[in-house]
Parts: structure tokens; sequence; C-alpha cells
């Protein structure tokens, strides 16, 4: 499993990348993709839509099902990546370059983990 | 298989029509190309539909353990009631006609028997039609009461697929809930879930899992406690019928599958018919129209201003209740139990042949159905809860329902239903033996199976992806 070092991640198994203080872009874990198998539908939320944080923003769905995905943090969505729209299996090929939208005003931030601590949560799960 | 497109051929054709002797007028805007029909002749249209029947899998070629689809055998006498001229012969708008309001009314009073309900509508189509007009009458009722705030429905983890998708049609809110360790409801999440803003619980019982909620009077109070109502899914009344009742457990409305329980055609050889019940207090918000008997006869009555207005035309689907209505005749009071109680033996009966080889999430006694976890296989060997769905292909019979409920990994749900034999589920248990000793020994070759079917392993990513939906003409 691929947990990169220089990003930020949410219990619920999104990973956020800043880019200032108050911007990030926010993706799906490598583990959240291996877990859910061939992606083959994306919905990603609406520009300016107010992302709270543990609420649902956007669902993707796998072979297997349809999952929700959580706000890891709070903000407004600046952006979507609508390359996903036709090509979600971006996702599986590469997670942490395949970003689902961008967000700024980012607040909240308190519960993300660092890679150490994202990795113990999928090790319990695990099990 | 060639399609019929494929088969065509220019200028063939199966009927003669006499030539035309009214003059002949074309209105401006009738399209006056031709449409780009298959051309075919009666010989060959009979054998395409016949390859094609030969292809599919239905009740009648196997065992069927789908689980939550109660996949029971279709009696031939509920084909032949519903064939009779007097059902069939008469238009939906002979709305006098005795002997099939008759039906409808007795097969109401018998299914609200059943269920613990007050009243009941034949228009919804199919179950998730059934889930979407019962929260259609929960949203009326906190309408009317101006509890407007009451937007979110409780579904726990281990309920129906349909009902998350339902509540959202009907503009709720989704609330998923977890299951405690013992797969029943946490009350306590449930109770946390409780609020203002609840508008009600969705619940399948027994669930998914294949397990009768033991708090069931509790869960229904603590939903009643703080102003919601509870929906009764009847995905899985097979296992209690004639044995306990949906109302008595505390739901105010449910939805019950014909096509499940009641043993009339499911899936492509249906229509489905999802018929929901309700206790008094919700009545009056019923769809369609109501069938009363006063000065000696069946009469039609309008439901008011209340009601949520038509979910369909006329009574639904109503041959289906007339199928239904043949096989609650032929069971009778007797027989409904016996249904529920042969239905959970045979579960029993196939679950105790596997459990010592496959791992069954169910630990004591289960109900209808019970769920198998390939997670250890699938990681120790690679063989998933697929392959050994797809070996079971080669074994003559229809695969378990695969990864659901979502709360197990590599999930094999399985449903005997009461009408298989004990040689048939021997039968079906030398097959899962069979395949778990083969794929111990060689993972490998069952990444390959089924090796008779007609299709293996469609790339069922590209099929989600890139669906081919129409046939593309090569000019």
């Amino acid at each position: 499993m691929n947990t990169p070092k220089e990003l930020k991640y949410a219990k619920t198994h999104e990973w956020v990348r800043f880019t200032s203080d108050t911007e990030c872009e926010v993706g799906l874990s490598d583990f959240a993709q291996d877990a859910l198998g061939d992606l083959v539908f994306v919905n990603l939320p609406e520009t300016d839509t107010e992302a709270i944080r543990g609420e649902t923003i956007c669902d993707v769905e796998s072979v297997k099902a349809v999952s929700d995905v959580y706000a890891p943090v709070s903000g407004t969505v600046t952006a979507v990546n609508e390359d996903l729209l036709d090509s979600p299996e971006l996702i599986n090929n590469d997670p942490y370059g395949a970003w689902l939208f961008r967000l700024s005003n980012v607040t909240d931030t308190d519960e993300l983990l660092d890679a150490e601590g994202y990795e113990k949560v999928c090790a319990e799960e695990e099990q | 298989m060639k399609t019929l497109f494929e088969r065509s051929v220019a200028g063939r054709h199966c009927s003669i029509l006499p030539a035309c002797d009214v003059p002949l007028k074309t209105p401006d805007h009738v399209r006056t190309a031709p449409l780009r029909l298959p051309e075919l002749s009666e010989t060959d249209i009979s054998r395409h539909y016949t390859e094609l029947a030969k292809q599919t899998f239905g009740v009648n070629d196997g065992f069927y353990p789908l689980g939550s689809c109660t996949m029971k055998y279709n009696p031939k006498i509920n084909e032949e009631a519903a064939s009779l001229a007097g059902f069939t012969e008469v238009h939906p708008s002979q709305d006098h006609v005795q002997g099939c309001l008759e039906v409808l009314a007795t097969a109401e009073k018998y299914l609200c028997e059943i269920t613990g309900m007050n009243a009941m509508t034949f228009q919804p189509a199919a179950g998730a039609h059934g889930e979407l007009t019962g929260l259609m009458l929960i949203k009326r009722y906190h309408e009317l009461r101006g509890d407007s705030a009451r937007n979110k429905i409780i579904v726990p983890d281990s309920a129906h697929g349909t009902n998350p998708a339902s509540s959202a049609m009907c503009g709720f809110t989704v609330v998923n809930i977890p299951s405690a360790e013992d797969g029943c409801v946490d009350l306590d999440k449930l109770r946390e879930a409780c609020g203002e803003d609840t508008a009600g619980l969705m619940l399948t019982n027994p669930n998914t899992l294949g397990i009768f909620d033991k708090h069931i009077r509790e869960i229904t109070d603590i939903v009643h406690e703080a102003g919601g109502l509870c929906y009764y899914d009847g995905a899985n009344l097979n296992a209690v019928m004639g044995i306990a009742r949906p109302g008595d457990m505390g739901f105010d409305c449910i939805h019950l599958n014909l096509h499940k329980s009641f043993s009339t055609p499911h899936g492509g050889g249906g229509p489905g018919s999802g018929p929901v019940g309700c206790k008094s207090f919700l009545e009056a918000y019923l769809p369609g129209e109501k069938i009363v008997f006063a000065d000696g006869r069946y009469q039609l009555a309008e439901r008011g201003e209340e009601s949520i207005g038509a979910v369909r035309s006329f009574h639904g689907n109503f041959l289906v209740v007339v199928k239904a209505f043949t096989y609650l005749l032929t069971l009778g009071r007797e027989g409904v139990p016996k249904v529920a109680q042969n239905a959970v033996l045979n579960a029993n009966y196939l679950k105790h042949l596997l459990e010592g080889t496959y791992e069954v999430t169910n630990k004591g006694v289960c109900m209808h159905e019970f769920v198998l976890t390939l997670e250890r296989e699938k990681k120790e060997t690679g063989v998933s809860a697929m392959d050994i769905a797809k070996a079971l292909q080669d074994y003559g019979m229809h695969p378990p329902t695969m990864y659901f409920p979502l709360n197990v990994h590599e999930a094999l749900m399985v449903e005997p239903t009461e009408t298989e034999s004990k040689e048939t589920l021997d039968a079906a248990a030398a097959a899962f033996l069979d395949i778990y000793e083969k794929a111990k020994a060689d993972p490998e070759a069952m990444h390959h199976t089924p090796l008779h079917s007609p299709i293996g392993r469609p790339d069922e990513v590209k099929a989600a992806r890139h669906p081919v939906l129409r046939y593309h003409f090569d000019d």
C-alpha cells in the first residue's frame, strides 16, 4: 500500500494535499481504491458547494457498490476534476494524481492524520 | 450468438398483408424513410428466441439460491387461474366486474391479516416502487401535521439495498447506522441518530444477514418516541409469514413482494407487484381507489384529498395479484406458516452442511438465509466470492447473491427457499464442498471458471463504463 508522507489523510480514506495554508486538493487513498475495486462512475460535487468535515460530499461507484466520499476538512469547492467523469479508472491507476476536487477557505483540519497515523487506521481495518 | 439485426436478410418476412383497399393518404408529418427493422422469417425468429432461452437460467432449470430474492418455485396453478378469461378479457375500466373486485378485496384482507396491517394498495409495480410509495405515506403524515422539519430516514447497514435509493428519491436524507457485533441494529447508535429531524426508519426483519432482530419492539419504540414512523421492507417476509407480523412488531407501513414471498414470477418472468400496507392512521394517504363492500356488492370509493395520488394506473399488475391470491388459497391458513418454517429449515440445513468448511457469519440458528464470507480465502489464496460463484455455475446451479450485504467482505448470501427438496440441498452442498477442495488444491484454476456456461466472465468494468445498448449499423 502506498501512503505518501507529504500528504494528510482522513480516517474515512480521503487524502488532502495542501497547496497553501487555506487551499487543498482532495482525493481517495490507495487503500480506498484497492478496497473499492474497479471504479466505474464518479459523482463530483458542484463548485461553490460548502464542504463540511465528516459529511458526504460526493460518491463513487465501483463494480461492487456505491460509496460515499466524506469531506476530510471544511471549505468551499473551487474546482472539480472533470477528467474523472469519463475516466474513473484514473483513480485506480494513480490515486494520488487523480484529485477529486479543490477547496479554499479550508478549516477543521485538526483531525487529519499524517501518513503514519493513517497507516495504523488501515491496519486496524484489515483485521 | 447473433442479434436479430445480424440475422436479418433484406426482403425476408413472415406475414403477407392483403393489399390496402382504402385510399392511401399520408399526412405531411409522417416519416418517409423506412424503419430499419430486422427482416426475418418466422422460423428464424422462433429459433433466435429459443436459442436465447437456452442461454438463460431460471427456477425451472435448477437450484437458484439468490439471497434476499426468494426465488421459490412458481406453481403452475397460479398461471392457470390468471389465464381464466374472466380475468384476462376484462378491461381495467370495467371496474364493476364483481369477481375481479372480490379477488382484490379478499387478497387485501388476507395480506393484511398476514402482515398485521389495516389497509393495502396494489398499485405499486415492484418492491422499490412500494418502498417509494410507503415513504410518500410517511412524508404525507408529517406534512399534514405541519411537522415539516422531519427530513431524515434512518437505514441500518443490514437493510435491503434499495432502501437508501428510495429514501433519496422521496427527497429524504439517508442516515446510515452500523450494526452491532451480533448483526442486529445497534440500539445506542439508533438512539443517537433519532431526533426531531427523524421522519422514519426503514428496516428488513429478518435482515440481510438472516437474523431476526431480537430488539425489534425496542427499535420501533425508540423511533416512535422520537416522532418518526417505522417502515417494514417485506423482502424477507418469507422467513416469518404466518408466524410473526410486522404490524405487531410496531411497524406503521410495509411493502410486500408478491414476486418473492407469494410465488409469482420474478425478474424477466414478471411483472412484479409490490403492494403497500399501512395502519389505519395512514389509510387516507394511500394511492388509488379503495374497494368497499356495500349494498351486497363490491364498489370502488375515492380516497379523498389526503391521498398521495395515483402511483400507477388502475389496480397495478392485477393478474399478478390473481396469482398470489391463488397461492394463498392453495396454502390456506395452515400452509402459510409452513412455508416460513420450511424456508428456515432448508436454510439451516444447508448452512449446517457448509459451515465446517466455509466461514458462516451467522453463529447460531439463521432464518431464511445465511451469509458466507470468503475474506480469509481471498487473502490467503486469492480465491474470491466471485470465483466460487462462477464455479457453481458449472454444477448446474445459479450462484448466490454476491458482495452483499456490504458489511460483510467477500460475501455470498444463500437463500434456498422452502420449495427445494433435501436431495437438491444435498447436491448443492456437495457442489460447494467440491469447489472448496478444488480451490484449495489449485486456486489459479478457480479464476477460469465457469467452463460450461454460454458466457463465462464478462468484462464487468467495461460493461459498466462503456455499455453498448443499441445496435450500430455498418453504414
